[in-house]
Formats: C-alpha cells, sequence, structure tokens
C-alpha cells in the first residue's frame, strides 16, 4: 500500500467541473494553498466548495473565486481583512452563500464522516438560520435537525503523513482537517513531509490513513497569512 | 440627566468587573473583538483555561511581533501563545466543549440583550454578507453566557430592551449582562440591577435601559480600578 502521488497537480487533476470540495483551513492555519493553487490550474468550474471561511486575499479560496470556479461557498464566517473577492462576487449574484454555524458546520461534517444522515443540535434553534429545518424538543429544550455533509473530494493540510495516510497536523491547522478527510469521497492531503509506515507513533496519529486516499509531499508549504502579508496574487 | 458619556466604564473597565467574576479553574471562551479582552484582567492567584473555537485550550497572549505562527492563531484568527498544558483538538471536538455544555464561561458581546435572556450579536439584518462564525454555538455551550458591552448604541439607543428586534444569536440563552453604567441579571424572563455606577441615579439608569430593571435586594456600587 502507498498513497503518495508525486505532485500537487496529478492529485487534483481528476477533480471534474461541478464537483463539491471541502478545503480545510480556519483562516490561513491549516490552509491547503499548494493544493488549492494546483486546482485553479486545472481550472474546474461550479465547484461548491466547503470551508469554514471564504477566501482572504488574492490568493487560495479568494483566488478560486476571482478565476469564476466556484458556484457556491457553504461557510460560517465569509469575511476576513480582505475579503474582496467573495463579497464581490456575493453581492454580484455570482456566487450562492450557505451560512452554517460553525459548530453545526463541524458537526454535520463529522456526521458526513460517520455515516449519520442527520442530528440534534440547540445551536441556531429561535433564529433565522434554522427557518424551514425540523425542530424537535427534548427534555423541555428546543432543537434543530440538522444533515450530514458530505463531498467528492476534501484538500486537507497535515504536517507528517506516513505511506499509508496516517496523518498528524501541525497545532491549531487541525481544526476542520480530521472530519473533512473522514466525509469526503476522494480526501487529497498536503503534507510537509512523508515517512515510512511505523515512523508516526501509533499512539499520535490524528486521521487514521484509512480516511485518506491520496498524499502528497509539499516540504516548503506556505502559510496563507504569511503571503498575504507579502501581498500575494495568485492568478 | 447625569452625564452618561463623562462617567460611563471604558471597554478595559467592562472587560475588568467580568474577568472578577471567572472561578479559579474555569474553561472559558471569550468571543473574538472587545471579550477577549476580558483575558488581561485575570484575577491574580486564579487561573482559567480559556478555549477557542478552532482548537486549542489553554492558550496564552499574543507573541512579540515577529514571532507568530500562524498555526497558533484564536478564533479571531489574532496569533496567540501557549501555556504549559495546553491541547489541541479538530472542531468537532471543539463544538463538542461548547454544544455539550463543558465550558464554565462564555463572555461575548452583543448588539441587543433582552430581558428574556435572547441575544442578538452576529447580524445587523440588512444586506451586505452574512457571517455568524461559532456565536450561534456558544450561546448554549457554556453553563454560564454573560454578555460584555456598552449600556448604549453608539446613537444612544438602549441595548437592553425588552424584545430584540434585530436577528437573534440564541434565545433565552443570557444570564449576565456587564455594561459601561451596571451589572444586571437574568432572571425569569427579567432584568435584575446588582450594580450599577455611584454617579447615576437608578432613575437615569433606567431612563437609558430598554425594558424594567427589577430590584431583588440592595444594589452594589460598580467599582473599577482606573486602568
Amino acid at each position: 500500500m502507498d498513497k503518495t502521488w508525486d505532485c500537487p497537480a496529478a492529485a487534483v487533476a481528476d477533480i471534474p467541473d461541478g464537483a463539491s470540495v471541502m478545503i480545510g483551513g480556519f483562516g490561513g492555519s491549516g490552509a491547503p494553498i499548494e493544493l488549492i493553487h494546483a486546482l485553479i490550474d486545472r481550472g474546474p468550474r461550479d465547484l461548491t466548495v466547503i470551508n469554514n471561511n471564504a477566501g482572504n486575499g488574492r490568493i487560495g479560496i479568494a483566488a478560486m473565486i476571482d478565476a469564476g470556479m466556484v458556484r457556491k461557498i457553504i461557510c460560517s464566517f465569509p469575511k476576513s481583512k480582505d475579503p474582496r473577492a467573495f463579497t464581490e462576487a456575493y453581492l454580484a449574484g455570482r456566487i450562492e452563500l450557505e451560512l452554517v454555524p460553525q459548530g453545526t458546520l463541524a458537526e454535520r461534517i463529522r456526521a458526513g464522516g460517520a455515516g449519520i444522515p442527520a442530528f440534534y443540535t440547540p445551536t441556531s434553534f429561535g433564529t433565522e438560520l434554522a427557518a424551514g429545518k425540523p425542530t424537535a424538543e427534548f427534555d423541555g429544550r428546543g432543537y434543530v435537525q440538522e444533515r450530514w455533509l458530505k463531498a467528492d473530494y476534501a484538500l486537507v493540510k497535515a504536517e507528517t503523513a506516513d505511506r499509508h495516510g496516517n496523518l498528524v497536523y501541525r497545532k491549531a491547522g487541525r481544526n476542520f482537517g480530521p472530519l473533512m478527510c473522514m466525509a469526503a469521497a476522494a480526501t487529497i492531503v498536503q503534507a510537509s513531509r512523508i515517512v515510512e509506515p511505523g515512523a508516526i507513533d501509533p499512539e499520535h496519529v490524528v486521521t487514521p490513513g484509512l480516511f485518506v486516499d491520496r498524499v502528497i509531499a509539499v516540504p516548503d508549504a506556505r502559510q496563507e497569512e504569511d503571503l498575504n502579508i507579502e501581498g500575494a496574487v495568485y492568478a | 440627566m447625569s452625564n452618561i458619556a463623562n462617567i460611563k466604564l471604558s471597554n478595559a473597565q467592562i472587560a475588568w468587573r467580568a474577568a472578577q467574576d471567572i472561578e479559579d479553574g474555569s474553561y472559558v471562551n471569550l468571543g473574538i473583538g472587545f471579550p477577549e479582552m476580558v483575558a488581561r484582567y485575570q484575577v491574580a492567584g486564579r487561573k482559567a483555561i480559556y478555549h477557542t473555537e478552532n482548537g486549542i485550550l489553554d492558550f496564552g497572549p499574543a507573541p512579540a511581533p515577529g514571532q507568530e505562527d500562524w498555526d497558533l492563531i484564536n478564533a479571531g484568527k489574532k496569533a496567540v501563545t501557549l501555556n504549559p498544558g495546553a491541547a489541541f483538538f479538530h472542531h468537532a471536538d471543539s463544538f463538542a466543549m461548547v454544544r455539550g455544555g463543558h465550558l464554565d464561561v462564555a463572555i461575548l458581546g452583543a448588539f441587543e440583550v433582552a430581558e428574556n435572556g435572547d441575544l442578538a450579536n452576529w447580524s445587523v439584518g440588512k444586506g451586505g454578507v452574512p457571517a455568524v462564525g461559532g456565536a450561534m454555538d456558544l450561546v448554549h455551550g457554556a453553563k454560564r453566557v454573560a454578555v460584555i458591552t456598552d449600556h448604549l448604541t453608539k446613537t444612544g439607543a438602549p441595548k437592553l430592551v425588552e424584545r430584540c428586534s434585530l436577528p437573534l444569536t440564541g434565545v433565552g440563552c443570557v444570564t449576565r449582562v456587564y455594561t459601561s453604567l451596571a451589572v444586571v441579571d437574568i432572571e425569569a424572563g427579567r432584568f435584575v440591577l446588582r450594580e450599577k455606577l455611584a454617579a447615576i441615579t437608578l432613575g437615569d439608569l433606567q431612563a437609558v435601559t430598554g425594558a424594567t430593571l427589577n430590584l431583588d435586594g440592595p444594589v452594589a456600587a460598580l467599582t473599577v480600578p482606573e486602568l
């Protein structure tokens, strides 16, 4: 078993028009910038992107939006230091937004990965974000039914991967990564280093390789925040 | 009428007052922006552990400029540091901490708080790009959900109201409000005044509050240091 792929371009080459793509990261932390930019080079359109945010600056998800690749975003917080790309596309009606409370977004993705089609949560009960959703009362308290969220692909950044796809993340860059790895039909991971099976202590594996399909070594991965500080543009 | 602009607490002083109620050993989430300031005023001798939605327990203050690690950020996407004993976890575990009721205190900002405990703090309800983040989760996530806020909006309207007019973040979720003029509890669908600045009369405080301030025993003086 060897899940390593040669380069980001090869690993994302089969993502077609209309695909749903989960992208890890909370702001720039854990954002798989090199995989995203490889996907921009490839250029599929009408994508549904699932991320906590909706891009910052002129790189990453913002550059995907600028390139006209994104039909819909499912996220909790489509604002950032420099939200121009999303804001302009949204206000012009070029992009659809499904706004989801952050914990509900995480749990929907987890549920998708765990084979649980729906669950109840107190989050959003009695608010406009619960409009049209079934509700129920449990032990005297109101809850909203939320559905699982799955995707065709996930793009995730890890610190270390082994050839079987076992993953260790870096600090708070972990965020949505372990959930998205579970919830996508094909999970594509960029890792700062790839090691032989056994080199990661089994006690330390965060995402078991079963949830991962492709791993690509990106040893010099950049931080989205650093690129934005430099004023980087990907086009 | 007292000149409210001259007597009201600064944001730092409101944050200081809220910090006095955080007990030793508490797990605490501070909303992004103004509530983050509460951590500066942790009471000496008490240890609170701060939670951030993006997957850290026990983070510390910002690093020195140039020392930022952009995988170490808080929910406001500002760089933070780690305290000894910190932990990382993924987003579903993070929100299990929230929605499972494992946090002791959440301190959030507000556009409006109603006497029934409803909170509006995520949307001003008109146009633009809506963004909710973790606000709707946090209001259901802690044993105690407190709000820190100016008593009035920038245009002078009361923020403590009978019913919220803006889109709700959560229903019946707030238990205490620390404002620039007073400390108010929410009990059984009504505001109960606990502390007020000595410089404002009860009548004047009521006049700038959008719902009845009930009394339940003596009202203490709201006293804070110069900060």
